[in-house]
């Protein structure tokens, strides 16, 4: 074959690595010692060695990673996708079989990371091959590949022809066996880097990334040493153990995940949750996640509803209302800010308000003085005062408090199944 | 020994120009200090004039990273799976395709969901976007832009409009409206632009503003009615492929992560790169925050996912297998954060037990690489898309 002379810039870095790990494999596989069993297989009247079947190398898989029969399947079916092993009978169709089909390994002068890109020339000289080998032996997309190569490397045509004669001429030297195998691997090789229209094309790797834009080499991180302490992450622990009950990937969900069961009535409760305002009665899952933690009461509509009222019987709803237009503010419209800070000002800020928030003093004069100037963020401190007054004092008091114990007890009612069996239900 | 022994100011007013803004804790001459991180950029960039080299500094934080790491096994860290060595193991999920959604004419690339838990948006390679309700299957909007590769999708969080980019360098806004045979490209709205393909958008709470993430090296913050640039971020030194919003209760933080193999955790309001994580062997493809908000995983072509701590600054677990080869390009959490699903170029997806770092089960069904997973807003159900056309709901 010619000598490729296309630099490898193409070829993208994570591609490189995923073809390594599969060599890797490949070469385990036919370690001596620790590899797979080959024999010899009879293709038609020759015997081709070295070969295995599909079931061998899954069962080889199976013992080296500890995986299942699913997985290991999937594994070689890669293997042969990607050229690496390619089958005796039907060499065309690139699909690993796990029976007694037999397969043999590509040899790595024919790896898609040896010979990367294919080149147009080489592929050109092996249609020629086949062509002159026996005639009308290259199927339909073939011959019109051949013929736009034919125009479009036209002037190297006589080379072409030169080289397919050349390599015929040898290979008639060989015996029948090797011969075939050759045959074979070759044929492998270009399914995969040619292939047909219409079938998979394993070598799409999508679009090319232009990396690394500046050599920067960012000292400044590393420059500073941190202040360290022995790491426990209990956290994740705690906070996994705490929604695991409501994770209906994991649990199952009441009464039914509405994707398996079908169930519209559910849904349609679900899918205008946020839409409407529900006359219903929230689901008991909800209700108790509000009580994990402020967050979890404020992110949810319902939530949030429900604590404004609990806040008017208060006295102190005027909080709530000042911690809403602060995050409107934020993630509103730009052309309005300077109107709602002026309204906010107005409302919640001016001495004698209706609705006047108590701020501390010193997050109050900073955010006067940031009113003359209104931008995004000018509400920011007194946001978060308000948001931790809320935190402290109004929310765990709502916790405790009927209107939620009762609202808890109606959504446990409403539920087709009890509270009990919640934990206890396995998943559908 | 509980979480509270991290002793760190993480916001306040910085020690060098006085200003509030998150701070780092550093040493100078053996005194701790706090510094805001445009400051420690100044200080380190004076030490630099100072007389020394590149090459002096780099080997000075080479033996200093080196201490760090000494330090750090003397203290004994417990790692993750060790706590997590008390709870029970995981049986394997019986996950199946309840759904696939046919449609595309070419490579799905990305998906998200609706907050209503059932109507998601979905973009291709051949420029549709299409919405649908997956409860149904049914098709209920579709455009097409005139770019190809729409490598980026998101729904606002009213249900109202999707916002999508790619090859054009630009994310546009289409507001969804309930008359089907109007033509959604009449009110398309271009906000963000960039020099390069957009790779990654998402809205903020509300609908007025985006975030996106470019190919050329920044993430940025757009208002939506507008289309002026709220806030740039640059810092990464390669292509920016991902980005995620924090779930927390300040709500101003975002994780990117790149082709630069890092993952940058920054502040919207300054537009100061907080932290930095650079663990991965190739390049980052998805970054995902887990639940609570304190931490978050990344998907990367090394075929590895990772979990980092913030407040501990670190990454505390590997999610890794010898018989997984192919790079893995999309992660999303469960509704509790204790399932990590990973998508990978192997056509499979992988649910990882976050805590005790083992997999609980594999997914098979595509047919082509898997480009996105997204657990749907209730936490029952997980949606894939994928290059073989199609989506699957899974549950």
């Amino acid at each position: 074959m010619t000598i490729n002379t296309l630099a490898r810039g193409g070829w993208d870095r994570e591609q490189m690595a995923c073809f390594q790990k599969m060599e890797k494999v490949i070469v385990a596989m036919q370690d001596p010692d620790m590899g797979m069993k080959m024999r010899n297989q009879r293709l038609l009247i020759t015997v081709i060695p070295h070969a295995m079947t599909g079931r061998d190398m899954i069962t080889w898989l199976i013992q080296k990673y500890c995986i299942c029969e699913e997985e290991a399947l999937h594994i070689s079916g890669m293997l042969v996708r990607y050229g690496y092993v390619y089958p005796l009978k039907e060499p065309r169709s690139l699909v690993l079989r796990p029976d007694e089909s037999p397969y043999r390994f590509q040899t790595p002068y024919f790896w898609t990371s040896t010979r990367w890109p294919a080149s147009e020339l080489d592929y050109a000289i092996y249609l020629a091959k086949k062509n002159i080998r026996k005639q009308g032996e290259l199927m339909e997309y073939e011959k019109e590949r051949y013929s736009v190569l034919h125009k479009r490397i036209n002037h190297t045509w006589d080379f072409v022809v030169m080289q397919a004669r050349e390599q015929l001429r040898a290979s008639k030297q060989r015996r029948k066996a090797d011969r075939i195998v050759l045959e074979c691997q070759e044929q492998a090789y270009w399914l995969i880097n040619r292939p047909q229209p219409g079938a998979h094309n394993v070598l799409d790797m999508g679009l090319e990334r232009p990396n690394n834009l500046s050599a920067r080499v960012t000292l400044v991180s590393d420059i500073i040493t941190f202040l360290y302490v022995s790491y426990v992450p209990v956290p994740f622990v705690k906070y996994s153990e705490q929604y695991q009950n409501h994770d209906p990937i994991m649990q199952g969900c009441l009464p039914s995940n509405p994707w398996i069961s079908d169930d519209t009535a559910y849904t349609r409760v679900l899918g205008h949750l946020v839409l409407l305002v529900p006359a219903f009665a929230a689901p008991v899952d909800l209700v108790e996640r509000w009580s994990f933690s402020f967050m979890e009461l404020l992110n949810d509509i319902m939530g949030r509803r429900e604590f404004m009222i609990y806040l008017e019987k208060e006295f102190s709803a005027e909080n709530l209302c000042f911690w809403q237009a602060c995050e409107d503010i934020r993630h509103g419209e730009s052309s309005r800010i300077v109107e709602k800070v002026e309204e906010i000002y107005k409302n919640f800020l001016t001495p004698g308000a209706a609705r006047w928030v108590n701020v501390d003093s010193k997050t109050m004069d900073k955010t006067l003085k940031g009113i003359r100037h209104p931008h995004r963020f000018v509400m920011d401190d007194a946001q978060m005062h308000i948001y931790f007054l809320m935190k402290k004092d109004s929310y765990p008091r709502y916790l405790k408090s009927d209107l939620y114990k009762n609202l808890l007890a109606k959504a446990i009612m409403n539920c087709p199944t009890c509270l009990f069996v919640l934990s206890a239900c396995s998943p559908s | 020994m509980c979480d509270q022994t991290f002793v760190a100011i993480t916001f306040g007013p910085c020690d060098c120009c006085g200003k509030a803004s998150p701070l780092m804790n550093i040493y100078i001459k053996s005194e701790a200090t706090n510094y805001c991180s445009f400051c420690v950029e100044v200080m380190a960039t004076q030490g630099l004039q100072a007389g020394e080299s590149a090459a002096s500094l780099k080997k000075e934080s080479d033996s200093l990273k080196k201490k760090l790491e000494e330090e750090r096994a003397k203290l004994s860290d417990i790692e993750l799976s060790q706590v997590a060595e008390k709870i029970e193991v995981l049986a394997p999920l019986s996950i199946k395709t309840r759904r696939v959604l046919k449609g595309h004419g070419n490579k799905v690339l990305c998906m998200d969901w609706c907050k209503d838990k059932r109507r998601l948006v979905s973009s291709s390679q051949d420029g549709k976007v299409i919405v649908w309700d997956a409860f149904t299957l049914n098709k209920e909007h579709g455009v097409t832009l005139p770019c190809t590769w729409v490598l980026a999708c998101a729904y606002a969080p009213s249900g109202c409009a999707v916002a999508c980019g790619g090859l054009d360098n630009k994310c546009s806004v289409f507001p969804l409206s309930l008359d089907k045979n109007e033509n959604l490209n009449t009110k398309k709205k271009s906000v963000a632009m960039h020099t390069n393909y957009v790779s990654g958008c998402t809205f903020t709470s509300s609908d007025m503003q985006i975030l996106t993430s470019s190919g050329d090296g920044t993430c940025a913050l757009w208002d939506v009615e507008s289309g002026q640039l709220l806030q740039s971020f640059h810092g990464h030194t390669a292509d920016v492929l991902s980005l995620d919003l924090a779930p927390s209760e300040t709500g101003n933080t975002f994780v990117s992560g790149g082709c630069d193999r890092k993952a940058n955790v920054w502040d919207m309001r300054s537009g100061q790169n907080i932290q930095s994580f650079e663990c991965h062997e190739s390049d980052i493809n998805c970054v995902k925050y887990y639940p609570s908000g304190d931490a978050f995983a990344s998907a990367s072509d090394d075929a590895t996912c990772r979990f980092y701590d913030l407040r501990a600054d670190r990454e505390v677990a590997v999610y890794q297998k010898d018989s997984i080869i192919f790079g893995a390009s999309t992660v999303d959490f469960s509704l509790s954060g204790r399932l990590l699903f990973a998508g990978y170029n192997d056509y499979t997806i992988n649910a990882w037990d976050v805590l005790k770092g083992t997999r609980v089960s594999a997914l098979f069904g595509h047919e082509n690489r898997v480009s996105r997973v997204r657990v749907s807003p209730d936490g029952t159900a997980l949606c894939s898309a994928s290059w073989d056309n199609t989506l699957r709901i899974w549950s």
